[in-house]
């Protein structure tokens, strides 16, 4: 293959070898940055679709069905609608940060996917301590929101930003507490490694021995999206829109893109850190009567799982949103440190006495 | 040192949880609220006055559009006053197919304050469950008055006309399947009453379906106990009726009460709640739906069993039949004063009060003996109870503003009039 590019394009392959190898790293990262963008942002559209018509079968109606092949068009009839509306910015805004803010929020959400292990042995940026940073970048993508509701200048969006502000902090914990416990029982900060150790099947993953961490986790990130029943910072019925009230055109589209790429994100998380990322439910020992039968195919690990057991978070929140209340700002802080920080830690201590007297899948 | 305000905000008119055009001034202490000052007459369109200026049955369509979740009530309490003031009461018949709307006009009332109480609260399914049902309300008031809202069915001497023998059916537009045409005339075969029967059957099943939602769901009950409680001395002080009252655990029910119509030979409970806060609140109401099915299915029985005149048969103030005008003087003459004039009413002063889905609706009625009412005064639940809005939310945040607000049952055609 690579033989027959070079003896049929011998000039491209000239112009490459003349390129400074700092810009040819460059270029190979790109062109994998790219992709994975491309197929993030789509997704995003396509979950858009998705929660419609989830949500609205859930809701005995039907869902978008209008533009296109069963409403398949409508995500692109909403981007394209979005995007020729005219941004509107308040005259007492501080403009500079009223249009950084969505950027700020966006930016991070899609930095995040960096780290994450697509299919095995790969993912864009390898480095050590992944974890560490999917902390630092899912924490960031708050600035967008407080920036915002900041920089509007509304009574609604300042309240909608104080709330977002507080909830973030009381999950932030909760959320780091129970990465500590993935960190315990994969022992690397590498998402990579920590999908590696929940080799073998459903039992081998980290969600049995981390089940405490696992919910906590999940529904952390479910507040720290802002989704309902957590949506307090959006809080359509007492803040109207909260922090994006006064945000229209591209500017909102930037947070809608926000909010569901975190949504993926958050997704894509809870699988590699707890399900096993793209490693397959019948792959242990237990399994191989499936071997030399037609099955043999699930055994395999793959980006075929990871989205499989994404796509079922993803049905959680949307299911999550079709049918809980929405909980008071208050009551949000209380669940979040009176209940989820004393479980995480309490478990995350049980955890050290498991490591320590060696029992539990991590043991080896 | 910083000095600290309070922090005014402005909730309404143009707000999702506002009900209408509820323009709230809220002064809080970060998300606690210190004071609420709501401000009314946003929809006010002179009702009282519009009814001075023309005949007494020209009104009658006003009456829908005032409190317009729950019309027929509203002409109900306007009727009554009338046939008050005339001294006739409605053949019996008429007062069963009264009642009997009265109740559909109950649970109409019911679930839309259901669907957009709980999408206050965030519980987005219950808002399309409900109006699933009422879809189906609707299609009965238009069965009996051809429209699906402001019906002007009940008319002084009874009502419009009789129940219809055939429920309309839905006919093919182009837009759905043939199958699901069929499904959607299955109840529709027979009459009025076969519908209405088949919806009291499968209803409860659909009540059951909203509980199982809300009653026993966590959040639900964190945001609704103990959220503007009111006690039953100060709900009576405030002029609470209705589910507000019943909520505070006040037994308290016009239909029981002061029966009118045909209540009193029908078989009901009347909840009551215990604390007074919106979660009894809510469960009153949920128990009222039930109620107002079994009386449907009375009143239904009943219906069945006992044909009969609807109107009353005395043309000073019914338009004679369009079969006797033909060849009869005098229907001729009766008709024709009653649709260019109408009919006066001997001068006096009347007040009927109905169990409306809210509380208790009352038409105060003045007559000077012209044909047309000297004063008439409205007495509409709601601006009781949103009087007593500041005393609801004081100390609470601005979320529960949104749950009040919703139990409240705020409609502002009957508060603004």
């Amino acid at each position: 293959m690579a033989g027959w590019f070079e003896t049929t394009f011998p000039f491209a392959v000239n112009l490459w070898g003349m390129l400074p190898p700092l810009l040819q790293e460059l270029i190979i990262i790109l062109l994998q940055v790219l992709p994975l963008v491309i197929v993030v942002i789509l997704c995003v559209a396509f979950l858009t679709y998705f929660e419609r018509k989830v949500i609205g079968y859930m809701h005995v109606r039907i869902g978008p069905n209008r533009v296109g092949p069963k409403g398949l068009g409508q995500p692109f009839a909403d981007v394209i609608k979005l995007l020729i509306k005219e941004i509107i910015i308040p005259a007492n805004s501080n403009k500079f940060l009223f249009l950084i803010a969505p950027i700020l929020a966006l930016v991070p959400a899609l930095a995040t996917w960096a780290v994450i292990p697509v299919f095995p042995g790969f993912a864009i940026a390898d480095i050590n301590a992944g974890l560490l940073y999917v902390l630092a970048l899912t924490s960031l993508g708050v600035y967008g929101i407080i920036l915002a509701g900041w920089a509007t200048n509304s009574k609604y969006a300042l309240l909608g930003a104080m709330r977002s502000a507080a909830q973030i902090v009381a999950y932030e914990i909760a959320m780091g507490f129970a990465l500590v416990g993935v960190l315990m029982a994969g022992g690397s900060l590498n998402l990579g490694d920590i999908v590696e150790a929940q080799s073998g099947g459903v039992t081998s993953w980290f969600w049995l021995p981390l089940f405490p961490l696992f919910l906590v986790y999940f529904i952390s990130g479910v507040a720290e999206t802002n989704r309902a029943p957590f949506d307090v910072a959006e809080g359509e019925s007492e803040i109207v829109a909260g922090f994006h009230v006064e945000y229209s055109g591209a500017a909102f589209a930037m947070f809608f893109l926000g909010e569901y790429a975190n949504i993926i994100l958050i997704a894509a998380l809870t699988t590699v850190m707890f399900v096993g990322g793209w490693h397959s439910a019948f792959s242990g020992p237990a399994f191989s009567f499936m071997d030399d039968t037609v099955l043999a195919f699930l055994r395999e690990p793959g980006l075929f799982w990871l989205a499989l057991k994404m796509s079922f978070f993803l049905y959680l929140f949307l299911w999550f949103r079709a049918t809980f209340p929405r909980y008071r700002y208050d009551q949000i802080m209380r669940l979040g440190w009176k209940v989820f920080i004393p479980i995480t830690i309490i478990w995350i201590a049980v955890e050290g006495v498991m490591v320590y007297a060696k029992i539990g899948p991590w043991s080896a | 040192m910083a000095e600290f305000q309070n922090y005014t905000m402005n909730f309404g008119p143009q707000h999702p949880a506002a009900h209408g055009v509820l323009r709230l001034v809220l002064e809080m202490n970060g998300e606690v609220i210190q004071d609420a000052d709501p401000h009314i007459g946003l929809l006010h369109r002179g009702t009282e006055k519009l009814a001075e200026n023309k005949p007494y049955n020209h009104s009658i369509g006003y009456m829908d559009r005032l409190d317009y979740v729950s019309m027929m009530c509203n002409e109900h309490s306007y009727v009554l006053a009338i046939e008050k003031l005339l001294g006739v009461r409605p053949p019996i018949r008429a007062q069963y197919i009264r009642v009997m709307f009265d109740e559909i006009t109950r649970i109409l009332n019911h679930l839309l304050w259901l669907a957009t109480h709980g999408l206050d609260i965030g519980a987005m399914a219950l808002f399309l469950f409900c109006f699933r049902e009422r879809e189906d309300l609707v299609d009965c008031y238009e069965a009996v008055s051809g429209t699906r809202m402001h019906a002007t069915y009940y008319r002084p001497g009874g009502v419009y006309r009789d129940l219809p023998d055939r429920m309309p059916r839905h006919q093919n537009a182009g837009n759905r399947s043939d199958k699901d045409i069929k499904r959607l005339n299955e109840d529709r075969q027979g009459s009025l009453l076969d519908f209405l029967e088949a919806f009291t059957n499968r209803f409860p099943g659909h009540v059951d379906e909203y509980e199982t939602l809300l009653t026993d769901n966590r959040i639900w009950k964190q945001r609704t106990v103990n959220i503007g409680v009111v006690s039953p001395e100060r709900a009576k002080q405030l002029g609470f009726t209705g589910p507000m009252l019943r909520g505070s655990g006040v037994e308290w029910d016009l239909r029981k009460k002061q029966p009118y119509e045909v209540y009193a030979n029908l078989d009901f409970d009347i909840p009551v709640g215990v604390n007074g806060d919106c979660y009894d609140r809510y469960l009153v109401r949920i128990e009222e739906m039930r109620q107002s099915n079994n009386i449907i299915k009375q009143c239904i029985t009943w219906l069945r069993d006992n044909p009969g005149p609807v109107m009353l048969d005395d043309h000073k103030f019914t338009p004679p039949s369009r079969v006797e005008m033909k060849d009869d003087m005098e229907s001729l003459i009766h008709h024709f004063k009653l649709f260019t004039e109408g009919y006066c009413i001997p001068a006096g002063e009347a007040y009927a009060a109905v169990e409306h889905p809210k509380g208790e609706f009352g038409i105060y009625m003045v007559s000077d003996g012209a044909n047309k009412p000297y004063r008439v005064k409205i007495r509409s639940p709601g601006f009781a109870h949103i009087s007593a809005m500041k005393e609801m939310v004081v100390g609470h945040m601005l979320a529960d503003v949104v749950a009040v607000i919703g139990t409240v049952d705020i409609v502002f055609g009957d508060i603004d009039r």
